[in-house]
C-alpha cells in the first residue's frame, strides 16, 4: 500500500467529469461528477434499473462512456483492473459446485496465470497470502469446504477474501448484502468498514439499502432520473436533496432506531418502498 | 500364456489408457463446467463424421476429429456470452446440432450400403484389431491437447467458477470457452474411435463427476478422474479378454 499512499494520496482514487452512460437511444445517466479520496468508504445508491451497477463497470472499464471521462487510481478506467478488487452482484454460487472455498479465494490471485501451477516458493507464498485474507474475513473454520455447501454470508465472505487477496487498493462491491440475513448483513458490512480503516483500501458500494453501512460511510453517490449527488450521507439522504433530485415530493424519515426510511419515490416499485432507505 | 502375449490386446490396453486419461482431464472441466451435454452432443458427432469419412473412401479418424472439432466450434460460436445465463438458448443449439448430426450419420450409413457390422462398432466401438499405427496418432493428439489444457488450466478454471469476476480481471472469458469446447472435441474424437459414439459418455462423465463428489481439490480432482477412467478401462479390457 505504500505505492498507493504515495501516487495517489493527494488525488482521489476515483474521478468523473461529466460522465454519461447511454443504451442505445436511451440515456442511462449524465453530467456525473465524482471525487472519491482514498481510504473512504462510499455507497451508490438509488432505486432499481438507474445504473448503480453500470457505474462499477465503468469504473471496471467493462462499460464505456457516451461522454466525459473518468479516472481510476490515477489511470483511465480498465487500465488499473488489477488494482482493483471486484465483487459482483451474484445470487451465490451453485449448490453443486463442488470446489473447496480456498480455490475460489486463490483464484484472485493466480487466475489469470497461464501454465501449470508448479511446487516451490512462489506456490507456497501463495497459500500463505490466500490462508491470511481467509483468516482477515473470518473464513479458516469452513474455507476447506465446498463452495456451493456453504451459506450466502459465508460464501460473501470468501468472495471478499477473494477480491483482497491480492491486495488492491480500491475495493468495488456490488450489492454485497443482498440475500443475506439482518445479522449476516450486520457483519459484512463491519467487515468491509474494517478493510477499509486497517488497510486503508478505497471501498465502493452498490447498496439496496443503505442502513446496515448507514454508520460508517463517508459518501454517498445516489443516482436517480438520470443524475447523481454526491456528498457526506447527512447532506445527500435529506427530504430536500432527494426531492430536488427526483423532481417530485420525496421524504427522508428516521425511525427512532436511526435507520432511514425514504417515502415517495416515483420509480421505486410499492413493494419496494419500505427497502429504499437511500 | 498371458494377457501382455498378444500384440492386440497390448495396443487395446494402450488405446485405451491414453483414451482414458485425455477423457479423465477434459471430463472433469466438462462436468464443472457443466457442458456434460455439449460432451454428450459432440461424441455422437463422432459418428455421422466417421460414416461420412468412409463414405468418401476417408479413414474413419479424419471424420471423428473432423466433425467433433467443427460441432465444438459451432456449439461455442451459438452459445450466448458470459453473464446472459441463457443456459436454455445453449441447451437448444446443441439438441439442434446433435438431431442435425444423428440424421446425418444414419443417411451416410444407407448411402453406404455394404457392411452393416460397421454401425455397431461406430456406435458402441471397438478396440480389437487397433494397429500400432492407430495408437501412434492417438497418442500424437493427446499430447498436444494435454499440454495445450495444461497451459490454459488455471484461467479455464477460473472462468468456470466464477466468469464474471474472470471478465472484470480481463480473462477473455469468450475465447476460453471456445478452447475449451475444441478440446473437448478433441476428447469426443479420441474416445469415440475406441469405445463408439455412444459409449463415450461413460469415460467423459462418470469418473469426473465421481472425483467430483470426492474432492473439491482441482489437481486431486482431476487425478481420481483419471485413475478411475484408467481402472473401468483396464477391467474392461481384461473382462473382455478372460470371457471366451
Amino acid at each position: 500500500m505504500a505505492g498507493a499512499a504515495t501516487s495517489t494520496a493527494v488525488d482521489d482514487v476515483i474521478r468523473a467529469r461529466g460522465a454519461s452512460v447511454r443504451f442505445g437511444e436511451r440515456l442511462l445517466w449524465s453530467g456525473v461528477e465524482l471525487d472519491i479520496a482514498p481510504g473512504t468508504f462510499s455507497a451508490i445508491l438509488g432505486p432499481n434499473g438507474v445504473g448503480k451497477s453500470t457505474l462499477l463497470k465503468v469504473l471496471l472499464g467493462l462499460q464505456t462512456l457516451a461522454s466525459g471521462t473518468v479516472s481510476v487510481l490515477g489511470e483511465p478506467a480498465g487500465a488499473a483492473r488489477r488494482r482493483i478488487g471486484y465483487v459482483p452482484q451474484r445470487k451465490g454460487f451453485d449448490r453443486t459446485l463442488r470446489i473447496r472455498g480456498l480455490e475460489v479465494v486463490r483464484l484472485g490471485l493466480d487466475g489469470n496465470r497461464w501454465g501449470m501451477p508448479l511446487p516451490g516458493p512462489r506456490a507456497r507464498l501463495s497459500r500463505e497470502a490466500v490462508a491470511e485474507v481467509v483468516r482477515l474475513v473470518g473464513a479458516s473454520e469452513y474455507a476447506g469446504r465446498p463452495i456451493g455447501e456453504l451459506s450466502g454470508g459465508e460464501q460473501q465472505r470468501l468472495v471478499v477474501a477473494q477480491a483482497l487477496v491480492r491486495q488492491p487498493e480500491l475495493l468495488l462491491l456490488d450489492e454485497p448484502l443482498d440475500n443475506l440475513d439482518l445479522a449476516n448483513q450486520a457483519a459484512v458490512a463491519s467487515l468491509v468498514q474494517r478493510i477499509c480503516r486497517e488497510r486503508g483500501v478505497t471501498v465502493v458500494m452498490v447498496a439496496h439499502d443503505v442502513n446496515p453501512i448507514l454508520p460508517y460511510l463517508d459518501e454517498v453517490v445516489y443516482v436517480a432520473k438520470g443524475k447523481a449527488v454526491v456528498g457526506p450521507p447527512k447532506d445527500v439522504i435529506t427530504t430536500e436533496t432527494l426531492s430536488a433530485l427526483y423532481g417530485a415530493p420525496v421524504e427522508v424519515l428516521r425511525a427512532s432506531d436511526g435507520r432511514l426510511v425514504v417515502v415517495g419515490t416515483p420509480e421505486a416499485p410499492a413493494h419496494h418502498t419500505d427497502r429504499h432507505a437511500g | 500364456m498371458t494377457l501382455f502375449d498378444s500384440p492386440f490386446m497390448i495396443n487395446a490396453l494402450r488405446a485405451g489408457t491414453i483414451v482414458a486419461v485425455v477423457a479423465g482431464v477434459m471430463g472433469w472441466f466438462m462436468v464443472l463446467r457443466r457442458q456434460t451435454f455439449a460432451g454428450h452432443t459432440l461424441s455422437l458427432v463422432g459418428f455421422p463424421g466417421a460414416a461420412g469419412a468412409i463414405l468418401l473412401g476417408l479413414s474413419p479418424a479424419v471424420g471423428y476429429f473432423g466433425f467433433c472439432l467443427a460441432a465444438g466450434f459451432l456449439i461455442a460460436l451459438a452459445s450466448p456470452p458470459v453473464g446472459s445465463a441463457l443456459y436454455s438458448e445453449e441447451s437448444a443449439v446443441i439438441g439442434s446440432v446433435q438431431a442435425f448430426a444423428l440424421a446425418c450419420g444414419f443417411l451416410f450409413v444407407n448411402l453406404y450400403h455394404r457392411n452393416l457390422n460397421g454401425l455397431t462398432s461406430l456406435l458402441f466401438g471397438s478396440f480389437l484389431g487397433i494397429t500400432s499405427g492407430q495408437v501412434l496418432s492417438l497418442l500424437a493428439v493427446a499430447v498436444p491437447a494435454l499440454v495445450a489444457l495444461a497451459l490454459i488450466a488455471r484461467p479455464l478454471l477460473f472462468a468456470s467458477v466464477d466468469p464474471e469476476v474472470a471478465a472484470a480481471s480481463g480473462l477473455p472469458v469468450r475465447v476460453l470457452a471456445v478452447m475449451f469446447l475444441l478440446l473437448l472435441g478433441v476428447a469426443a474424437a479420441e474416445a469415440s474411435q475406441i469405445t463408439g459414439s455412444l459409449l463415450v459418455f461413460a469415460l467423459l462423465v462418470l469418473p469426473p463427476a465421481t472425483s467430483q463428489v470426492i474432492t473439491g481439490r482441482p489437481l486431486l480432482g482431476i487425478g481420481i478422474s483419471v485413475a478411475l477412467g484408467l481402472t473401468v478401462t483396464w477391467a474392461g479390457r481384461v473382462m473382455a479378454y478372460c470371457t471366451p
